[in-house]
């Protein structure tokens, strides 16, 4: 039963594996309700995601994109999310030249044990993207594809 | 002596230690000046020097690398140098730098606009106010405001700021206005939908010439761009405004706190896509976050090459 009435949207959150992920996992085990319209990707460390990966993703038909590591100091590699910091603010001040609102791109810090937290980021950054609407991308490049991959399941065209 | 011809004295006594000495003859026609590698002291005669060398040569350094070579500079074409330098692509010892003080080029693009057709200039001639172009309807006069490159007008660094042999007296900085910033307004201004949309229609005039990669000193994977790559498979050969988009983006990203904004990109785009917006909003964003501009100290630490544990100017946002 998803608590945001109406048409999901599209979000794709990038976590990183040590603290993100895991405050994901906690809230589940701790049965927390969250909106169902984020899909989670588990990435190594918020200092592997390439800024590229959340263009993209906003270029090819996402509603939004939420990035989270571990707290500053708490990285699990030490520097990880430092760099992936300074990297992730100078990407959000610059999306809004491509026409991509400031809202439907955060990034933010959870760690394993704040299964709590991690819901309230979900539900805050779901609601703001919905009063956001859809990416005007799809409106304006198009819908992007289904294409059958190799195992014969759709998959959206990359 | 004027500085040019002590610069081409100083070129041909470089030229016997040296391997080539880059900088501009006259092209195939008057409005064209084309990047040219001297390697005769008598090649020096055809050196040329003038508001029509737009090339940004500091492109070709990395292509000799290992190699001495001398090069030509304007002030932004030697930024590129130094950020070469800095990155380590070029060694310092296998360079001689040549600048002269510029007083800015000519952007072509603004010159076809007041003439019609470039491709029917007979001759061109340029002094203090302005450029005169001898067309088949006549004489064209356009004002220097309306014939130089964007950048130019609001040029902060017009002499070359490293340099081996720098002849003639260095010139201010330009005070002319800044249409770069005024073009950012403007599309600041525009609803996120139809920014977008735009952006769509402007890239939907791209050819995938990859020009603008191609004339970029700072692009230097050359054949290991990962637009070209298979794995991964960042672009496919889809001809579609949002991959090539998805193409300027790359480009701007990999630019991040590299990029020397000479307008290379711009320029050599043959379908006059405004592409080098996107390179300064990011370059603003660069100054604003890290107080740092690209090109200007060989030494310096990139800005996302490092971190501080407290960031001056990221505040942490409430979630």
């Amino acid at each position: 039963m998803p608590i945001l009435a109406g048409k999901e949207l599209r979000i794709v959150g990038f976590l990183c594996n040590w603290c993100s992920y895991g405050g994901a996992d906690t809230a589940g085990v701790g049965r927390f309700s969250q909106p169902t319209d984020l899909r989670i990707i588990r990435v190594p460390c918020s200092g592997r995601i390439d800024p590229l990966f959340i263009v993209k993703t906003l270029l090819y038909g996402a509603d939004g994109v939420l990035v989270s590591g571990c707290h500053p100091r708490d990285c699990h590699y030490g520097q990880g999310n430092f760099y992936a910091r300074r990297r992730l603010e100078a990407l959000k001040r610059f999306l809004p030249i491509i026409g991509v609102e400031p809202g439907r791109f955060e990034y933010t810090w959870v760690s394993a044990s704040e299964g709590q937290r991690w819901q309230q980021v979900v539900q805050g950054f779901t609601e703001q993207v919905h009063a956001l609407g859809p990416s005007p991308a799809s409106a304006v490049f198009g819908a992007c594809r289904e294409i059958p991959d190799e195992k014969g399941g759709p998959r959206v065209a990359v | 002596m004027s500085p040019f011809e002590t610069l081409k004295e100083k070129i041909r006594e470089a030229l016997p230690g040296l391997d080539c000495v880059i900088g501009w003859r006259q092209g195939f026609d008057p409005l064209h000046a084309t990047p040219f590698f001297m390697r005769a002291p008598e090649d020096v005669e055809k050196l040329v020097w003038s508001p029509l060398c737009v090339h940004n040569l500091s492109t070709y350094l990395p292509s000799f690398r290992g190699k001495k070579v001398g090069i030509v500079l304007k002030g932004c074409d030697s930024r590129g140098v130094i950020e070469l330098l800095q990155e380590k692509l070029v060694e310092r010892e296998n360079l001689v730098l040549f600048g002269l003080p510029c007083s800015g080029v000519a952007d072509l693009t603004k010159l076809g606009r007041a003439a019609g057709d470039l491709d029917r200039v007979s001759a061109v001639a340029w002094d203090e106010a302005g450029f005169t172009l001898a067309t088949p309807r006549g004489e064209v006069r356009v004002a220097r405001r309306d014939a130089l490159a964007d950048k130019c007008l609001s040029c902060q660094f017009p002499n070359a700021l490293e340099a081996d042999h720098l002849p003639g007296d260095p010139l201010p900085p330009a005070t002319g206005p800044d249409l770069g910033d005024e073009e950012l307004a403007a599309l600041e201004a525009m609803a996120p939908a139809d920014l977008m949309a735009r952006w769509a229609a402007e890239m939907s005039r791209c050819i995938r010439c990859y020009a603008c990669r191609n004339a970029c000193p700072m692009c230097v994977c050359r054949d290991h761009c990962i637009a070209q790559s298979r794995d991964p498979h960042w672009l496919s050969q889809e001809d579609s405004p949002r991959e090539k988009l998805m193409f300027q983006l790359i480009h701007t990203m990999h630019l991040a706190g590299r990029c020397v904004e000479c307008g290379e990109c711009q320029r050599a785009c043959p379908v006059d896509i405004p592409i080098l917006a996107l390179r300064r909003k990011m370059n603003r964003v660069v100054r604003e976050l890290f107080d740092y501009q690209a090109g200007l100290d060989s030494q310096a630490v990139p800005p996302l090459f490092t971190f501080q544990v407290e960031e001056a100017n990221i505040k942490e946002r409430k979630w």
